[in-house]
């Protein structure tokens, strides 16, 4: 979706800001969040792809307003509501008006195995690449409705394909529940002058799936 | 729930000087507890490893040994997922590694424009600033000026390769070995690996000047 999530190449947002000797945490509620983020995220009723969708649609006034860790817990809110997990009842009231889905907690035990696990992304590969190493590509020019990980400042851009991943989860359907849909990946080199008319020898690599891509 | 879920986090403490998102987010986790669906203690567990066990020293023990052993770098560059699995770091947010090598020619630099992907097994959670808009919008259009807030001026004659993770590939950046370190030990090597380093935003430390 076009939203104010698809930050690249706007403008605005003041100086960046570094804090040295940064903690993890600044506050206590942000470990609380992160944690029950990834504990909920462990009852796989939702994948990587649904959680990102759900930060970028929170509204864009509130989107921007927001700290990192709030953004989060509107995500997971929402993640929670969606999946029937809890009713917009019970996220109102903090009291369980209902009784629970059935749901296996992450155990403490298991914390450091589910981690060291992850959750690999790449796919057998069903056909073959349509695009190859050194070839020159377009990102199309495509305004998806939901979830895509192609950002505005590529779309219509003529880059190089300079790796080919092999075929990984594609967010577009993961997003939205119409399946994995396993499309090939690959790293497409921009240089700076395509992207902003600048004569700047910066390059700008982005990985994108096939399904953005067209031949140039 | 739009608008309630933030902006007056410094006008409603309660008596324990409580903010407001650390009541509702209390709130939130006592009802899940309730359901069920949360062990506290798992949440424990999670916060303790990626404050205490996950963050940039893994990724300085990975470049250290880069820099001193080719037969290392070579498998970094070719394979980094299971070159860094092999040190003891892998899994969530590091399933798919490549490693970035800089040169005296190519400075690499990583961003997630779209969010926030960051290579947690070797550089722990990411600083608010590589999550922020700042960050976000300018380093993909501005990267010699993003660089410059680090304090960080190439010559022009070096190519800026950003990586915008947009994937589930995470990237590390292996910054240039500094001068006169030939004799280092690898903890010692280590200890010039700045995390912004690893990121691109800054450049390994001079031993002369390390503390």
């Amino acid at each position: 979706m076009n939203g104010v999530h698809d930050m690249g190449g706007t403008a605005g947002f003041g100086p960046i800001s570094p804090q040295s000797d940064e903690p993890v945490f600044h506050e206590h509620w942000e470990r609380r969040v992160f944690a029950l983020t990834l504990a909920m995220g462990a009852a796989r009723k939702w994948n990587i792809d649904t959680s990102r969708h759900a930060r970028e649609t929170v509204p864009p006034v509130q989107y921007l307003s927001s700290s990192y860790y709030q953004l989060w817990f509107a995500g997971l809110r929402k993640l929670l509501s969606a999946a029937g997990l809890v009713g917009e009842d019970e996220l109102a009231s903090g009291t369980s008006l209902r009784p629970p889905t059935a749901v296996t907690p992450l155990k403490p035990e298991d914390v450091a195995s589910v981690l060291a696990r992850g959750t690999p992304y790449a796919r057998p590969s069903s056909a073959p690449a349509r695009f190859r190493l050194g070839e020159q590509v377009r990102a199309r020019n495509i305004h998806v409705e939901g979830h895509t990980r192609l950002p505005r400042y590529v779309r219509g851009r003529r880059g190089e394909i300079v790796r080919v991943h092999g075929t990984f989860v594609f967010p577009d359907s993961n997003a939205h529940g119409r399946g994995e849909d396993p499309q090939w990946l690959y790293t497409v080199a921009f240089t700076a002058a395509e992207l902003w008319g600048e004569t700047d020898n910066a390059i700008v690599n982005l990985d994108l799936w096939e399904p953005y891509l067209e031949g140039a | 729930m739009a608008g309630n879920d933030h902006g007056d986090d410094h006008h409603h403490d309660d008596e324990h000087g409580l903010s407001g998102m650390a009541l509702k987010v209390k709130a939130l986790e006592s009802l899940l507890i309730d359901k069920g669906y949360i062990d506290p203690a798992a949440l424990d567990r999670l916060i303790e490893i990626y404050e205490k066990n996950i963050g940039p020293r893994n990724g300085a023990s990975v470049v250290a040994r880069a820099w001193r052993d080719p037969a290392f770098k070579a498998w970094l560059l070719a394979d980094a997922t299971a070159a860094i699995a092999s040190m003891g770091f892998a899994g969530r947010q590091g399933e798919h590694m490549v490693a970035l090598e800089n040169t005296e020619t190519v400075h690499n630099m990583v961003v997630c424009t779209l969010c926030s992907c960051y290579p947690w097994p070797v550089l722990g959670l990411p600083p608010v600033w590589y999550k922020s808009a700042p960050y976000r919008s300018r380093a993909v259009i501005d990267p010699r000026g993003v660089l410059a807030e680090f304090g960080v001026t190439l010559p022009k004659s070096t190519t800026v390769r950003l990586w915008d993770s947009t994937a589930e590939i995470r990237y590390l950046v292996i910054p240039l070995r500094p001068q006169n370190t030939e004799h280092l030990s690898d903890d010692r090597l280590a200890a010039l690996v700045t995390r912004d380093s690893m990121i691109g935003t800054g450049l390994a430390l001079s031993p002369d000047t390390a503390p």
